[in-house]
């Protein structure tokens, strides 16, 4: 066990646990930070992607001990209202189904649109493809990427 | 206007009055109109009531008109969440933007069927839905007649406002929903005509997506309470096999871990409810305070297996009667395949037969026969199995992902012995179930731990857990034969079907009906490998080869697929051979019709197009699929889907439901499996187990309903087995080479390497 300082959300908090925690559980177990889902354990699914200075990662694979003293987003984050244009596209074209994945989905789009505020179909299926989703709203998802960036643009 | 007995429903019309303090209102969601609103916030203060109404078990009124309707049924992601209560809310005659929605818990005294499976929660709620609003509705009205002292007949309702066409009195339902508890439950109620419809029919948004897309609480993983431990289990490695012993001393001292033993789910004397499927009934299970914590010292545990002498005992008859030696009932797939396609056949049983179809065999010009086959697959619902229980002082708290809350009651009752009003069980949201939470054993685990332990727990499953203690689609295998005449006309048609363990055949099924001679026939080999419900069980794989036998058939005939399918049709609805034909002819070829004319098949020339259409769960879809072949990957362009499946409540939520239900069909025939060698599943986690990306997905779906004003069916399911046919067709189109094999990517890029 050991104590880690590390920003979320742009708050500074502290956590004492094994260095090789990853965030994934740090953030659910610990802080109660539940929108940052587990899927998989091993990258594969996306469902726990978080932007780590403003990256997407996956939360699963990143110790804390790697993770602290830097600065996280999670979905509870991502805006103060829940009115980030990924999350208002996302509304606006009733994209979830049962919803588990779409933290996940939604923090690889916004990370995507950060780096690339006009991402092509091509770039859209690059940045999103490690993003798994059972219940299939893939185009829905495509569209509301479309409609967020446009919002950013004009 | 209909009216309808309210009696059947007798038990839900329990009429209360309660102060929304009182702790009544949880698992609050938002004012559709007015944006998010969180508990306890200073915009909830103001729209909440002071006091509620229940009129009766699906809804209360406030006194500021603001309505509460209960969702009775789980919510796995086909969104009844939104569309059930829709439905209550347009008979009421309330404003949209004026109601809360919450998740009923399981209450067998008010509700009936608080299952999600079949596609069945609106059809087989519609009626009681209508009638718990339209009684509602009636009550208010009457009081506010005997408030005014004028006949009912005047009085009007709009938007949750009574209005009396004599005067210009009016009366919000807030208003008078003290007066209306009082009322006499009617007999009778009358029911709107369809073209009065103003909420069902027009698209509403997902109660749930605000919470959704800011990453609220909302699943039964998320729950954590107050002394609450993580509890996690080891399984056996393979199917077959089961506990034998263990060393747990240095796991037991790691930090965080609590205990460590060993649970008997299912004991061999216990009854055992349908749902109780799953094939490890001993497990070792590891308890802590964190997730990450239990998951580290699953890992030093040291536990022994034992081949399960009761388990492998018929399947080691089986492989000796297939002439396989070294039998041990731990079953690979290789096997599998080679006894569906070479012993199956040999049990069959004549399920129907019209007319003569041995003679007409014999009698046969030609005879075409194609056999097609699909391996085991997991439901690999993105949220793993999991769920909270705390069980004490003889009373069981449960909360998590169930789609059979009421059999889980009775299996818990059967299980620790406590009454049944001494469980409770609250459904979450769940992060998928496909059918795979219809089989609640991990909520029983849940409550056997918690009850050992002494403390709540939350139960979760690791991926791999969730993967390899699956309670797996079977695999299943189909012969076709045709038998044409000298003019090449269809004479006689048979379908063999079978599978480890059940058969997928539905022997009344399209093309039955059709043809003159026709023999259906089945069989099923035995496995210990645990299986369920799937998406669509059974026509997830048959829909997907009988239309590809069709594709093939009516290309050796000389004629047009769609064309092919819409004479049969006809046969069928004008003259149908026997009389157990479970279609609707004429509605079965208006979606073939509806999707020939939106997808422009007749000017189609130069494209790799497939067509489907499929019949299941009373509702109807036909597709039509685009797609080209570079690199060896099928690139799937577009997709045509026409749907009958009577009244849409929720149109645009509808069209999610059926796009969906097309990729994770295309995904499914076209990459996943799960194989087993020695009964060891040989996919654990997504590196391994291939699961439709966003790369792989069609660029387009268009969707088109039938607008026919019957009685509404299912959709969770109808859209997801026919594309298989499609997707096949098109591949041939493109590749010049039919597919028999799920997945097809294997033969596909198999195939294009060589």
């Amino acid at each position: 066990m050991a104590e880690f300082s590390i920003t979320i959300n742009g708050k500074n908090l502290s956590v004492d646990v094994d260095p090789t925690t990853p965030l994934l559980w740090v953030l659910r177990d610990h802080f109660k930070l539940v929108g940052t889902k587990y899927g998989c354990g091993i990258a594969q699914c996306g469902a726990c992607t978080v932007h780590f200075n403003g990256t997407a990662v996956r939360s699963c694979q990143l110790p804390i001990s790697a993770a602290a003293d830097n600065k996280i987003t999670t979905i509870e984050g991502l805006s103060e209202n829940g009115d980030h244009p990924v999350q208002k596209a996302w509304l606006e074209h009733d994209v979830p189904q049962c919803g588990y994945c779409q933290a996940g989905q939604i923090m690889s789009a916004s990370a995507l649109l950060e780096r690339n505020p006009t991402p092509s179909d091509k770039d859209i299926e690059n940045a999103m493809s490690g993003n798994i989703c059972r219940c299939g709203t893939y185009t829905r998802i495509k569209a509301a990427i479309k409609t967020a960036s446009d919002s950013q643009t004009i | 206007m209909t009216k309808v007995k309210t009696s059947l429903g007798r038990r839900s019309f329990i009429k209360s009055v309660s102060l929304a303090g009182g702790g009544l209102i949880i698992g609050f969601n938002w004012l559709a109109c007015k944006g998010p609103v969180e508990e306890g916030s200073e915009e909830l203060a103001m729209q909440m009531p002071k006091e509620w109404f229940e009129l009766n078990g699906y809804l209360k009124i406030g006194e500021n008109g603001i309505v509460t309707i209960y969702s009775p049924n789980p919510e796995i992601g086909q969104n009844v969440k939104t569309s059930m209560p829709m439905i209550v809310a347009e008979e009421l005659d309330v404003d949209w933007n004026n109601v809360i929605v919450e998740q009923a818990p399981l209450n067998t005294e008010i509700f009936t069927r608080q299952l999600a499976g079949g596609s069945q929660s609106i059809r087989q709620g519609w009626q009681s839905l209508r009638t718990a609003g339209a009684t509602a509705r009636q009550m208010l009205l009457t009081a506010a007649a005997d408030q005014w002292g004028v006949p009912i007949s005047e009085l009007s309702v709009e938007n949750g406002v009574i209005k009396h066409e004599g005067s210009d009195k009016t009366i919000g339902y807030g208003e008078i929903a003290k007066a209306a508890v009082n009322v006499e439950i009617p007999e009778e109620v009358e029911l709107k005509e369809i073209d009065n419809f103003k909420i069902i029919g027009t698209s509403r948004k997902n109660v749930d997506a605000k919470k959704i897309v800011t990453g609220q609480p909302l699943y039964g993983i998320d729950t954590y309470k107050d002394g609450m431990l993580i509890a996690m289990v080891i399984q056996p490695p393979a199917f077959g096999m089961e506990f034998k012993s263990m060393d747990a001393e240095k796991a037991k001292g790691m930090p965080g871990i609590k205990d460590i033993f060993t649970i008997d789910t299912y004991p061999e004397d216990m009854e055992k409810e349908w749902s109780d499927v799953g094939s490890f009934s001993k497990l070792v299970v590891v308890v802590g305070e964190s997730t990450w914590q239990v998951m580290q010292a699953k890992k030093a545990v040291k536990v022994e297996w034992d081949l399960n002498p009761k388990l492998t005992k018929e399947i080691e008859i089986l492989e000796k009667s297939a002439g396989m030696d070294g039998a041990t009932g731990l079953e690979s797939s290789d096997i599998h395949t080679n006894l569906m396609a070479e012993v199956g056949s040999r049990k069959s049983e004549i399920v129907r037969k019209d007319g003569d179809p041995e003679k007409a065999f014999k009698n046969a010009a030609r005879v075409i026969e194609r056999s097609y086959t699909c391996p085991f697959l997991s439901h690999n619902c993105m949220e793993p199995m999991n769920f909270f229980a705390d069980v004490s002082d003889g009373k069981a708290e449960l909360l998590g992902p169930i789609q059979t809350p009421e059999y889980a009651e009775k299996s818990v009752n059967k299980r620790l012995g406590y009454d049944l009003e001494n469980i409770d069980i609250q459904m979450t949201r769940m992060g998928g179930g496909f059918g795979r939470r219809l089989y609640g054993h991990f909520l029983v685990e849940a409550a056997v731990i918690s009850e050992k332990m002494g403390t709540p727990i939350k139960l979760v499953y690791s991926r791999e857990d969730d993967m390899t203690n699956g309670v797996y689609r079977p695999a299943y295998h189909v012969t076709y034969r045709a038998a044409l005449d000298a003019n090449n006309k269809l004479t006689a048609f048979h379908v063999n079907a079978g599978g480890i363990p059940e058969s997928p055949l539905f022997a009344n099924r399209f093309p039955a009906g059709a043809v003159d001679n026709y023999l259906a026939e089945s069989w099923s080999l035995e496995t210990n490998i645990s299986v369920g419900a799937f998406r669509a069980p059974r026509s997830n794989f048959i829909a997907g080869a009988e239309q590809s036998f069709l594709d093939e058939l009516s290309e050796e005939m000389g004629q047009d697929p769609i064309q092919f399918r819409l004479d049969l049709l006809e046969r069928a609805g004008s003259d149908p051979v026997g009389e157990e034909n479970d279609y609707d002819a004429a509605r079965y070829a208006a979606v073939l019709k509806l999707a020939r004319d939106k997808s422009g098949w007749n000017n189609s020339s130069g494209m790799n197009r497939g067509v489907s259409a499929y019949y299941c769960h009373n509702s109807y879809v036909a597709q039509i699929l685009d797609l080209r072949v570079e690199n060896n990957k099928p690139l799937i362009d577009k997709v045509t889907c026409a749907v009958d499946c009577g009244i849409v409540v929720n149109p645009d939520a509808a069209k999610n439901m059926v796009e969906g239900g097309t990729i994770d069909g295309i995904g499914h025939a076209l990459y996943s499996e799960m194989t087993f060698k020695d009964g060891v599943p040989q996919q654990s986690n997504f590196d391994t187990y291939k699961i439709i990306r966003h790369n792989e997905a069609p660029k387009s779906i268009d969707v088109h309903f039938i607008d026919n004003g019957i009685d509404p069916t299912g959709l969770g399911e109808p859209p997801f087995p026919p594309v298989m046919g499609a997707l096949a067709n098109a591949l041939y189109k493109a590749t010049g080479k039919r597919f028999y094999k799920q997945p097809f990517i294997t033969e596909l890029q198999g195939d294009l390497k060589t």
